[in-house]
């Protein structure tokens, strides 16, 4: 093996690997959600969508104030989901809500369409993290290294938020049994807001890192970010839905895996594995094995009776 | 002139609780005076529970009222009457297995109307129940049944409640740790709490409480004293309707 495709496996996986943080970081927002609700929000993606709409609408905006917009129009979207969705629906059983979540995506996919058009728009976050960096030989680009450092920090801060404070214990307590939690004076509509908001910021983070990180969906459409939801979903479950730490890595895996595979296969072939083009077959049909393997996720331990869930 | 005497701190007036279209409590009318231990009992389906769940807003009252301190409760979510000095030890514990001691007895804190004095709740619980002071880090589903018993308490009592509520604290518990929970309650209500005690326990709970109510098919049966517990006919009364 040559010392030049050494290099180029090593910046694949690195991709890989930025793929798989932006991945965890949207089944870590998905996870959070569901942890305390039941609700497995398939309007994650639209959230992400608004986000990248609201960064690509300012582009001659400073920085800043363009990402405040898009961290002000997810968390007020997220807020809104809450309020007029979320919170009416609280008692309804798990396939209605989800229903529920199907009916937001493709109303905001809609809306978007509407107003915007089926043309996409170009969003450049910030230049300079496009450019790339030599580091021991390696070519990588910045946001690479910024995206995987990104997600790292953001599940630490969000482990010492659920472990060190008392509405992040609420959260942990609400997950695994929300009745009981309630009969202790844990005020549940506080806890799933606060869920809400942390997941909505989770949002607005992918939809500033995503156009950088990922050259293709540097055009914001209003299906934006679907394809990456419905991987981030069936990532979460294979990784196992009740554990946020499981489901984290369901969604990292299912991100290092596509940059994996779409980095290392040729771009023509006539069979599944054998070919990029083929990519979200080969995918699909090895989450078809792990759920035939282990049905309770990946990532999970035994099966137990109750498990906490953030 | 006699002074009059104070509202009870608890009222249930007319309490009629339905599952589905099937009474568990009917008609139920019941006092808890400040400082008391009155106790609940009468066969499983009584609608002990359900009392307790409807005054804690778990459940919703179909008819009658519940009143705390003069002023209803009823319909109330579980959290606001939580807060409102009503604290609760529910069937089978309830613990938060997979978390710390610590973290259960913290959770009990969001109970508490004001967050002055956690920290001597805190310590006020472990001088009551120095096994949870040790046991502090360990996850509590390794504790066992008596200790999660006390932990459940524990945990209760860390939010100041005025009045506490306990669902058959000494289920599934043996003998010699039902004798420790009993002494724990007196210790409790020494402290100025005032209890309402469900037990399947009957002859135990009539003579450690001050006032016994029976309840058999959702309705209030009699009342007993402790003085009735050695009443072997009276018992069998009560439960029985002979």
């Amino acid at each position: 093996m040559t010392l030049a495709s050494t290099t180029t496996q090593v910046q694949t996986l690195l991709d890989a690997t930025a793929l798989g943080s932006i991945y965890g970081l949207m089944a870590i927002g998905i996870g959070l959600v569901f942890g305390v609700l039941r609700l497995v929000n398939f309007a994650y993606g639209q959230l992400i969508m608004a986000g990248a709409y609201a960064l690509a609408l300012t582009q001659d905006w400073s920085i800043i104030a363009s990402i405040a917009l898009c961290f002000a129009v997810v968390l007020g979207l997220s807020l809104a989901m809450e309020f007029a969705a979320f919170r009416p629906l609280r008692r309804a059983s798990p396939t209605t809500m989800l229903v529920a979540t199907f009916a937001i995506s493709y109303l905001l996919q809609s809306i978007a369409l509407v107003r915007f058009g089926a043309i996409g728009k170009i969003v450049v976050v910030i230049p300079g993290l496009t450019q790339p960096v030599t580091i021991g030989g390696l070519h990588v680009r910045w946001i690479t290294v910024v995206t995987i450092l990104v997600a790292a920090g953001v599940f630490v801060a969000l482990t010492l938020f659920l472990r060190r404070t008392s509405i992040g214990l609420q959260m942990r307590a609400a997950s695994i049994d929300s009745d009981t939690a309630r009969l202790l004076g844990v005020r549940a509509n506080a806890v799933i807001t606060v869920a809400v908001l942390v997941s909505g910021a989770i949002a607005a983070l992918v939809a500033v890192i995503l156009p950088m990180a990922v050259p293709e969906r540097i055009l914001v459409t209003p299906d934006y970010a679907l394809r990456e939801t419905i991987i981030v979903l069936v990532g979460v479950v294979v990784g196992g839905i009740d554990r946020l730490l499981s489901a984290t890595l369901g969604g990292f895996a299912m991100g290092f895996l596509v940059g994996t595979l779409s980095g290392f296969l040729p771009s023509s072939g006539s069979w599944p594995f054998t070919s990029s083009v083929y990519l979200d077959s080969a995918v699909f049909v090895l989450v078809i094995l792990v759920l035939l393997l282990r049905p309770e996720g990946l990532f999970t331990r035994s099966r137990r009776s109750a498990v906490e869930r953030v | 002139m006699s002074t009059p005497e104070p509202a009870p701190l608890l009222e249930l007036r007319g309490l009629e609780v339905r599952h589905g279209s099937v009474p568990a409590v009917r008609n139920l009318d019941l006092d808890v005076r400040r400082g008391e231990i009155v106790g609940l009992i009468g066969p499983n389906g009584a609608g002990k529970s359900t009392t307790l769940h409807a005054i804690v807003g778990a459940v919703r009252p179909s008819a009658g009222d519940i009143a705390l301190r003069g002023a209803s409760i009823r319909g109330q979510p579980p959290e606001r009457i939580v807060r409102s000095g009503v604290g609760l030890v529910p069937e089978g514990r309830r613990i938060f297995a997979e978390l710390t001691v610590e973290e259960n007895l913290r959770l009990g804190l969001a109970g508490r109307h004001t967050k002055e004095g956690a920290q001597e709740a805190l310590e006020s619980v472990a001088d009551l129940f120095p096994v949870l002071r040790d046991a502090r880090k360990r996850q509590a589903g390794l504790l066992s049944g008596g200790q999660q018993q006390q932990l459940a308490i524990g945990r209760a009592l860390v939010a100041d409640p005025e009045l506490l509520l306990l669902d058959e604290p000494s289920l599934g518990l043996a003998p010699a740790i039902v004798d420790t929970v009993f002494e724990t309650l007196r210790a409790i209500r020494d402290r100025g709490l005032t209890i309402l005690l469900v037990e399947q326990r009957a002859q135990r709970t009539v003579a450690f409480a001050d006032r016994t109510y029976v309840l058999a098919n959702g309705e209030l049966r009699m009342a007993l004293l402790p003085r009735d517990a050695n009443d072997t006919e009276r018992m069998v009364a009560a439960y029985f309707g002979t």
